[in-house]
């Protein structure tokens, strides 16, 4: 798959991996309304995940689709980041996970939305719009934690200290990066990293919550070095597809 | 459907009403009239309202858990996004329903307490297991199938708020049963194994579905009252006969047995002759006794249980500050 | 046993359909304030693009006629029909009027 191609399968990635682990609060929600509010995040990244995929697959002429790459292909092909492959745990550490992403998706698309491509700006600039809500639901749900109870202080802190560790990750840059940028389609996101910082900072301190301290990234999505996680998420993911080859459903 | 009166005794009223206010009630109810929250009402109208409309939501939230069962191992992107909308649309409606409920006195709380109690009920369908992706294509085509034949005259019951919550519902729920029907059609024209899944569902589900329109008319006591109250339009015979004759051509047209040997056209009457429900069956599974019963009610109390500190610190932090803005001020 | 000051508060929710038109009532939803009321009012009333406006309002809030006051507030304006424009019989041929 070239450069441009990849650049499509990670996007696409990111945004499978994150509506899979958010659809499994779909019915068991801590209350109704927040079961629909996490059930459309969901379906927001389910469709952007559908759109990239499908480019990606366009984009390597091979005759892959979306679905042939999201349902065959094994761990060390995926290149999501690995934020969005970590457990939902609970409430809080769904929100840390959610907020840390969203903050980045909103400053990526907004930039992808004004690509040279087309194709890659169309569905960020559709994309853009979804998160900037996405962003904003999860901000202020940090900060009624961080600012609620002391349980709910407690597990906000925890939650953010389980996924401080893939921040950096969503910021480097390597040659698909540059190849992407080239192309017309890509976005320095080593550039975005300030905004970012401000952002969380921004909301962090509403909440009445601390940075979380620095420590090593741990990174490796990109290149198919994974968490154990995703193996079980993609056996549950894949299994009809893999149990039932050649049929259509 | 999800409103069957499970609870098979008729209940008397304890306090003497005005017959005046009795009688200008039923009257504007047999005029075609709604009534609002603030109206007069018998104090049984109002209890059976309670119990129907916020089992129809428990319906609506415990029906989330068997088809949210296969939202992870959905086959491709496409039927992944329709189901999670689909089950989404489900809470949805339950908490149309309960908002509904909700005008007669009763709170969300209360009614959910009721709920993992085991002293409210909800509809006893889906207490079974979803075992394949072909169940997903079952239960959209049957159950869905048989909900709105109940929905659709309810939106003119007499109660507005669960009229009008119904007239949502009704709108909401066109591609339900179609996504289910297309699962069921698409399986069935496809592999062999694909073939056999989707009969096994069918045979599964088929008496389930039947048993959701309640027990036969002569064990329905309070449907003379309901009808009157305009709470329910057809009899329980009336309405799983009329899903009968309507369903078994739509599984014919693809293929798919419907596993009733009794089941065969009758000219005479221009309807099926079927197979009897197995009512003991029907009668456990009331009683909380089916097959997944168990499982549903822990999902529905762990949901419960480990939500409550987000409720909580919700609750809390909008007090807190509220507080700060008033000392502000 | 539930305690009623442990719940959120449910709030009714308007939505305007489209530029132009009034806000209409489509129901409720349970929030804590005013912003969580618009996000939940978003999610649960707006996934078919049916809305441009939200406006949230907690339900206690309201103040509604008696509905026992209906004949007294409502029955005297029916036999005003000079109100309506039909009740004017103006002769065929005379226009903008």
């Amino acid at each position: 798959m070239d450069a441009l191609a990849t650049y499509a399968l990670r996007l696409g990635d990111d945004s499978l991996i994150l509506g899979q682990r958010l659809s499994a609060w779909c019915g068991h929600a801590p209350a109704l309304e927040v079961d629909l509010s996490l059930a459309n995040v969901a379906l927001d990244q389910v469709g952007q995940a559908t759109h990239f995929l499908n480019l990606a697959g366009e984009l390597e002429g091979k005759g892959r689709d979306g679905d042939d790459l999201a349902f065959r292909r094994d761990v060390m092909d995926f290149t999501n980041c690995l934020l969005v492959e970590q457990p939902n745990g609970d409430f809080a550490q769904t929100i840390a996970r959610q907020f840390l992403f969203s903050h980045y998706q909103a400053l990526l698309f907004e930039q992808m939305a004004v690509a040279k491509d087309a194709r890659f700006a169309a569905i960020a600039a559709k994309a853009a719009k979804e998160v900037a809500y996405h962003a904003t639901l999860a901000s202020d749900w940090v900060i009624r934690l961080g600012d609620g109870t002391d349980e709910s202080k407690a597990r906000m802190v925890a939650g953010l200290d389980w996924m401080w560790r893939f921040a950096d990750e969503l910021f480097l840059m390597d040659d698909v990066d540059a190849a992407a940028i080239a192309a017309g389609a890509g976005v320095d996101k080593a550039a975005l990293r300030a905004t970012w910082d401000a952002r969380i900072d921004a909301v962090l301190a509403e909440a009445t919550l601390t940075r979380p301290a620095p420590r090593r990234a741990t990174a490796g999505g990109r290149i198919g070095r994974h968490s154990e996680h995703l193996g079980h998420l993609l056996s549950d993911m894949q299994f009809l597809q893999r149990a039932y080859p050649g049929a259509t459903w | 459907m999800y409103t069957t009166d499970m609870s098979g005794k008729t209940k008397a009223e304890t306090v003497a009403e005005d017959p005046a206010l009795i009688a200008a009630f039923e009257a504007r109810v047999a005029n075609d009239e709604f009534i609002e929250p603030k109206d007069w009402m018998p104090e049984a109208y109002r209890k059976t309202l309670v119990r129907q409309m916020s089992q129809h939501a428990h319906s609506e939230i415990v029906g989330m858990l068997p088809e949210g069962n296969w939202i992870s191992r959905a086959p491709n992107l496409r039927r992944k996004a329709i189901l999670l909308a689909k089950v989404q649309d489900e809470g949805g409606h339950g908490l149309y329903l309960y908002a509904a409920a909700e005008t007669l006195g009763t709170s969300r709380d209360e009614m959910t307490e009721a709920l993992l109690s085991g002293k409210a009920k909800y509809s006893t369908i889906f207490n079974y297991p979803t075992l394949t992706w072909a169940d997903i294509g079952a239960i959209g085509w049957l159950v869905d199938g048989a909900a709105i034949m109940n929905q659709v005259p309810l939106q003119r019951t007499s109660y507005g708020p669960y009229a009008r919550a119904m007239v949502r519902i009704c709108k909401e729920e066109s591609f339900h049963q179609r996504q289910g029907y297309e699962i069921m059609m698409h399986l069935a024209a496809g592999t062999p194994e694909q073939k056999r899944m989707a009969q096994d569902a069918l045979n599964r589900w088929w008496w389930p579905s039947l048993m959701m329109f309640g027990p036969p008319d002569d064990k329905s006591p309070n449907t003379a009252q309901s009808m009157r109250w305009r709470i329910k339009r057809d009899t329980n015979d009336d309405l799983r006969q009329k899903f009968v004759d309507i369903t078994v051509p739509q599984a014919e047209a693809i293929g798919l047995t419907v596993p009733d040997d009794k089941l065969k056209w009758n000219e005479e009457r221009g309807a099926y002759d079927f197979g009897d429900v197995d009512w003991e069956e029907f009668a456990a599974v009331v009683r909380g006794e089916g097959p997944v019963a168990k499982e549903r009610l822990q999902a529905r109390q762990k949901a419960w249980d480990e939500g409550a500190w987000v409720r909580e610190a919700a609750r809390v932090h909008a007090e807190k500050r509220a507080a700060a803005k008033l000392a502000a001020e | 046993m539930s305690d009623a000051s442990k719940e959120w508060p449910l709030w009714e929710v308007f939505v305007r359909g489209k530029g132009g038109l009034s806000h209409r009532h489509v129901g409720s939803v349970h929030a804590v304030d005013g912003k969580m009321a618009l996000e939940h009012a978003r999610d649960t009333y707006t996934r078919r693009m049916e809305g441009v406006s939200l406006w949230v309002l907690p339900s206690a809030q309201i103040v509604a006629s008696d509905p026992g006051d209906a004949a007294a507030l409502f029955e005297p304006a029916e036999d005003k029909v000079y109100r309506h424009p039909t009740f004017y019989k103006i002769p065929d041929g005379i226009t903008h009027i």
